[in-house]
């Protein structure tokens, strides 16, 4: 089994497990996809990103598992710099499937999916809070995890480990005012 | 007063000569300074407040169950209201986030009350040198014993309270807020020294004076 992405293969698995793809490669041709050990993979573009995850949905995709992102700050052959992950899974089907999208500075925007899956408002937050990515159309995007009065997105790869001395403000009790 | 503890007070020795002079004293009777029997109280009623955030939090409850048994030192009655503590154990490392909690339940205690920075985390920020995670708790609040281990042993966690006794025992409260000014200090030393109880007024008192030249003239002599 190879460890590399095979992007030859895009006809059907011989076990029907990935239906859902199947569909969405028919209706949206011309997408970058790829199978890593019996796994469908598909990157969407983020102007088309509402239109698939809508078409996906509506094929089964009933659980939006996870929502993350990657940093591929001075990543060899990266193309942009963040790289939005969205997990779906079809949960009569047990078919899983990865939906990549990628953003790039100063501003990097993708549409939100609260609207199609609801689970995704705390998970973008998140995104948000830790890599700076703003999901349009998000009801409430506020931080998840920083304190609110946190400026920068600590997961960036530009953003030192040890912090810009955000953890050192706060005042100082000593034993004369307690 | 009938006290059955091996070493109660440490009486001052010419206050006791003097006192003894004066007094017949029976048999199972100790002569103390009220601070002594003040501190003597506190150190052995502490009521810990448990900040524990992490696995030193595991050690603590250990240090408090029945194998290694706080009660013991006196400071087995865990509060979860910082009202009602005098002593507070942050077991574990704090992040930014809760730093102000810790601050408002260290504000919350009233006096007095005392500190201990459970293991390497709470003292030093440990193994957690990033973004968000406190550097030490004493860059914040005041801590009076600092416990090394990554968790300490609940026998190294008694060890610091023992120690905190100690410490409780010879300074008094930390602050010493009910007797905070120096000629106040003065004052109770000399009502020991002099063994005259009627000269309280320090302008009068001859080894009030005295003291008060000899801090003058070295200002770096402790006060106490």
């Amino acid at each position: 089994m190879s460890a590399e992405p095979d992007t030859s293969i895009d006809s059907p698995l011989a076990d029907g497990s990935d239906l859902g793809f199947q569909a969405l490669a028919a209706a949206m041709p011309g997408l970058e996809t790829s199978l890593f050990r019996g796994q469908r993979r598909v990157v969407v573009p983020s102007a088309s990103l509402t239109d698939a995850m809508k078409r996906l949905k509506e094929s089964g995709f009933d659980l939006l598992v996870d929502v993350t992102c990657v940093d591929y700050l001075e990543y060899r052959g990266a193309t942009s710099r963040y790289g939005l992950v969205y997990l779906l899974a079809n949960t009569r089907t047990n078919e899983r499937l990865t939906v990549r999208c990628f953003a790039d500075d100063p501003e990097p925007t993708v549409p939100s999916m609260v609207p199609l899956w609801p689970a995704a408002n705390w998970l973008e937050r998140e995104v948000w809070d830790m890599f700076g990515i703003q999901f349009a159309g998000h009801p409430d995007l506020r931080r998840l995890m920083m304190p609110e009065e946190f400026i920068a997105h600590p997961l960036r790869k530009d953003y030192p480990l040890q912090g810009k001395g955000e953890r050192h403000n706060f005042p100082v009790i000593s034993r004369e005012q307690s | 007063m009938a006290v059955t503890s091996p070493q109660p007070f440490t009486a001052l020795p010419k206050a006791k000569s003097q006192l003894d002079a004066r007094l017949e004293l029976p048999e199972n009777v100790v002569v103390s300074r009220l601070d002594e029997l003040a501190s003597w109280c506190r150190k052995n009623s502490l009521w810990p407040m448990p900040f524990a955030t992490a696995c030193c939090g595991i050690e603590l409850m250990a240090t408090g169950a029945a194998k290694h048994d706080l009660a013991r030192f006196g400071a087995e009655v865990f509060r979860f209201s910082p009202r009602q503590c005098d002593l507070m154990i942050v077991a574990g490392r704090v992040v930014m986030k809760m730093l102000p909690v810790l601050q408002r339940i260290w504000l919350q205690m009233s006096e007095p009350k005392w500190c201990i920075s459970m293991g390497a985390c709470a003292s030093t920020g440990g193994v957690f040198d990033t973004y968000a995670v406190v550097q030490g708790i004493d860059r914040f609040i005041p801590v009076d014993m600092y416990v090394p281990g990554c968790p300490p042993r609940p026998e190294q966690l008694i060890q610091a309270i023992i120690d905190l006794q100690d410490k409780i025992q010879a300074e008094g409260t930390i602050t010493g807020r009910e007797f905070d000014t120096a000629a106040r200090q003065l004052r109770k030393r000399a009502l020991t020294e002099s063994g005259d109880l009627l000269t309280l007024d320090a302008s009068r008192n001859p080894v009030v004076q005295r003291q008060l030249a000899a801090q003058r003239t070295s200002p770096s002599t402790p006060v106490r």
